[in-house]
């Protein structure tokens, strides 16, 4: 008797998997007005994780006041969740006991998802170059935007949400094999 | 469900509570819970690990440190003027109070005089930074409980006191606008007349928030009765501010020390008597009414003068002398290359911050750099008595009691 | 706190506690004690249930790394009633410093004794609860103390070497 394939054969993945429809049509006019058009999808409404750490978050809660309303950008509202959230704002400084947190939180957070370093500590430590402040936010999670200021002004985070719309509807959804 | 007796155990090695006899024992068992680092209610980074009991809370573990920035360190490494920058992001809700908090020490070290009517200008930026704080207190504070519009109110009048910070010092929040013996500068045109403006358009935004909350049945549902602190224990466990007065102890630093002035200005010191967090609530808010009164009563009687003391070993002289004496030239020199040196000694300055009595202990070893500077900072004290006041709540009275502490981790964790 | 009030004070203490009491100062009107570590708990009963000391301020440590013993330990407690404040100092030595708690006379000292565990190393006999607090639990080292160096990263200007590293490759 010949061997019976009782399970069947994983189906191969990725690469290995062939080209998808969407591939296989090359880089066209309706891919790219597909990609165009999720990619406007997902920068107009971009939810950040609420993840304020210090004297950047009070300036982070006045870009949400109501005289520089964030939610005109898209930023409706920003989620206690990671789970449904697209953007982690790192606002303030990040102490090496909460480096392990913030790592978890960005990991937690699913794909599409941006990181802005707001402020100098996020950025680069800021003032405080000495044993407790991690020296830069990028040291643990990828970062988009870095916003300089301590902290910075409300506009500064508006400017710097307003330039992911940008970096986000310039990504294309389909990416070439390189 | 089979009846376990697990062994309810508290968190250890803290103290142990009392053992429950065998009637007693429930038949559930305990859960932990973590209110994580990341919590849009824990005002901050703070962790606490919670025991429930169903939906009572049996123990707390309050677990700071997420947010520790070494200050202390920080401050033996830089001069003392270079030092006012880093005291502005302790309590990053009302930094002017961080900066005058800082140079008192400074000043009762070396014993230099301020000018009057530096301050009054650093009275007038203390009182706006209360009124700020408190604002967002309100809003955030309201904000967990439900109150999401409370939330716009706050930050509407907040702009108006981050407006006439940037007028003076060109920041928003972290002003460092007080150098020792004095402030950095003078008030600029308008400022006065802006301050005015407020003062005028204040009382009738604290009435909004007020009728908004203050007879609201749910808010005083949620906090009446929640979270007391008696007067014994507010004292033991060495709470100050608002938690204090609002479980009825009179002291407030700036009636019973009184600094920069305060003995000129008439108010009044708003007191609980229950200590739950409803009395706090009411404390704060009229605390917010008595700041109003003595900005008015600073800006009727601002007295005119240097905003900066004459000694020149340690203020520096002002720019147009520079021309003129090269003796300034020198004590320019010498104070923003190396500072100035203090003597030997140790002292203890505090301030009345929104949140309680900020100290600050300098201890000196005669260079130009603080050897120790201790910080007593007011929420780290506040934070104490959470263990206790959670003990037999409901999970949802957890986050009205953080709520009415009103802590800060930047001043908690330093 | 006028000067009066204060040498009362340290006569009171002078007259009760006779070898504990080694010196007391008042400089700029704060009244420092300074005692025997074996009397710190004694003195300290006493200052809060005769003297009316009832509110405890803060409790921290100095390390002075010339001086043997090298740590002055430090708390300052205040009579609300009277508006005093008094600061009580006592000394702890390496190796292993030790000084007693005073979390069973003031329980608000529980968290400033641990702050100081933390961030200096200095064992409280006695307390309830001897866990750092600021720190991470796994951490190694006490950042506060003068030996501790403040690693940070030293900042390269993009015109300079560091030991043949290239400026851009601190960032990794």
């Amino acid at each position: 008797m010949g061997e019976l394939k009782l399970r069947p054969v994983p189906m191969p993945t990725g690469r290995a998997a062939g080209p998808t429809p969407l591939n296989a049509l090359g880089d066209n006019l309706l891919t790219t007005t597909l990609d165009k058009v999720i990619n406007w999808g997902r920068s107009s409404a971009i939810w950040p994780a609420l993840f304020g750490l210090a004297c950047c978050a009070i300036e982070m809660m006045g870009t949400v006041g109501p005289r520089h309303d964030l939610s005109r950008f898209g930023s409706e509202l920003f989620r206690a969740s990671p789970r449904q959230a697209d953007l982690m704002i790192v606002s303030g400084r990040v102490s090496i006991k909460m480096a392990p947190v913030l790592r978890q939180i960005y990991d937690q957070m699913p794909e599409p998802k941006w990181v802005i370093a707001m402020g100098a500590c996020a950025s680069s430590a800021g003032m405080f170059n000495n044993y407790a402040i991690v020296q830069s936010v990028d040291k643990i999670v990828p970062v988009d935007i870095y916003i300089p200021g301590c902290p910075p002004r409300p506009e500064a985070l508006i400017d710097a949400v307003v330039k992911l719309q940008r970096k986000i509807r310039g990504e294309p959804l389909v990416k070439h094999s390189a | 469900m089979a009846e376990t007796r697990i062994k309810q155990e508290p968190f250890g090695p803290g103290p142990a509570q009392e053992p429950l006899g065998p009637e007693h024992e429930p038949p559930t068992e305990w859960m932990e819970l973590n209110m994580g680092p990341q919590h849009p209610s824990t005002h901050g980074v703070l962790r606490v690990r919670l025991k429930l009991d169903g939906e009572v809370v049996r123990d707390a573990d309050a677990d700071i440190g997420y947010l520790h920035t070494g200050f202390e360190k920080s401050f033996e490494d830089k001069t003392y003027t270079q030092g006012i920058t880093f005291s502005d992001r302790m309590d990053y809700l009302a930094p002017p109070i961080n900066n005058v908090g800082f140079v008192m020490s400074v000043e009762k070290l070396m014993e230099i005089d301020v000018p009057p009517r530096a301050q009054a200008i650093r009275v007038m930026m203390m009182e706006l930074a209360r009124i700020a704080s408190h604002e967002l207190w309100l809003g955030t504070a309201g904000l967990d409980l439900g109150v999401y519009s409370g939330f716009f109110y706050a930050w509407r009048d907040r702009e108006l006191v981050l407006d006439l910070n940037e007028l003076y010092s060109g920041v928003r929040m972290m002003t460092s606008f007080t150098r020792v013996g004095g402030v950095a500068w003078d008030l600029p045109d308008g400022w006065l007349e802006q301050l005015q403006r407020f003062i005028n358009v204040m009382p009738a935004r604290i009435d909004d928030f007020e009728s908004m909350l203050t007879q609201n049945p749910i808010w005083r549902q949620r906090l009446e009765g929640v979270g007391a602190l008696s007067r014994q224990d507010a004292i033991e466990t060495g709470v100050t501010g608002p938690m204090l007065r609002g479980s009825g102890v009179d002291y407030d630093v700036r009636k019973a020390f009184p600094y920069c002035g305060y003995e000129q200005y008439d108010f009044n010191v708003p007191l609980g008597s229950n200590g739950d967090c409803y009395d706090r609530y009411r404390v704060r808010v009229q605390e917010m009414r008595e700041s109003l009164k003595i900005l008015q009563q600073a800006l009727d009687t601002l007295p005119s003068g240097p905003w900066l003391t004459n000694n020149r070993k340690v203020a520096l002289p002002p720019r147009s002398e520079l021309s003129k004496s090269m003796e300034s030239v020198i004590h320019h020199f010498r104070l923003v290359s190396e500072g100035f040196k203090g003597p030997v000694g140790d002292v203890y300055a505090f301030v009345e911050s929104p949140r309680g009595e900020l100290g600050f202990y300098l201890v000196s070893d005669g260079t130009n750099k603080p050897y120790r500077m201790k910080v007593r900072p007011p929420s780290f004290c506040n934070l104490q008595p959470l263990k206790k006041l959670v003990q037999g709540v409901l999970l949802a009275d957890v986050i009205a009691i953080m709520g009415s502490m009103d802590f800060i981790l930047g001043d908690v964790d330093r | 706190m006028s000067a009066s009030a204060n040498d009362l004070l340290v006569e009171r203490l002078g007259t009760r506690f006779k070898q504990a009491l080694t010196e007391s100062s008042d400089f700029r009107g704060d009244l420092s004690i300074v005692l025997e570590p074996s009397a710190v708990v004694d003195v300290a009963r006493y200052l809060k249930d005769e003297e009316g000391f009832d509110y405890f301020l803060y409790g921290t440590a100095v390390d002075w790394p010339a001086r043997d013993p090298r740590f002055t330990v430090v708390w300052e407690v205040r009579s609300l009633a009277n508006k005093t404040r008094v600061r009580i100092k006592t000394t702890a030595a390496m190796p292993d410093p030790h000084a007693p708690s005073l979390t069973a006379v003031w329980p608000a000292a529980n968290w400033h004794e641990r702050e100081t565990w933390d961030l200096l190393g200095i064992t409280f006999d006695g307390h309830p609860d001897p866990r750092r607090i600021l720190m991470p639990q796994t951490w190694e080292g006490h950042p506060l103390r003068k030996d501790y160096v403040s690693f940070g990263e030293p900042v390269i200007f993009s015109d300079q070497k560091l030991e043949g590293l290239e400026p851009d490759a601190i960032r990794g």
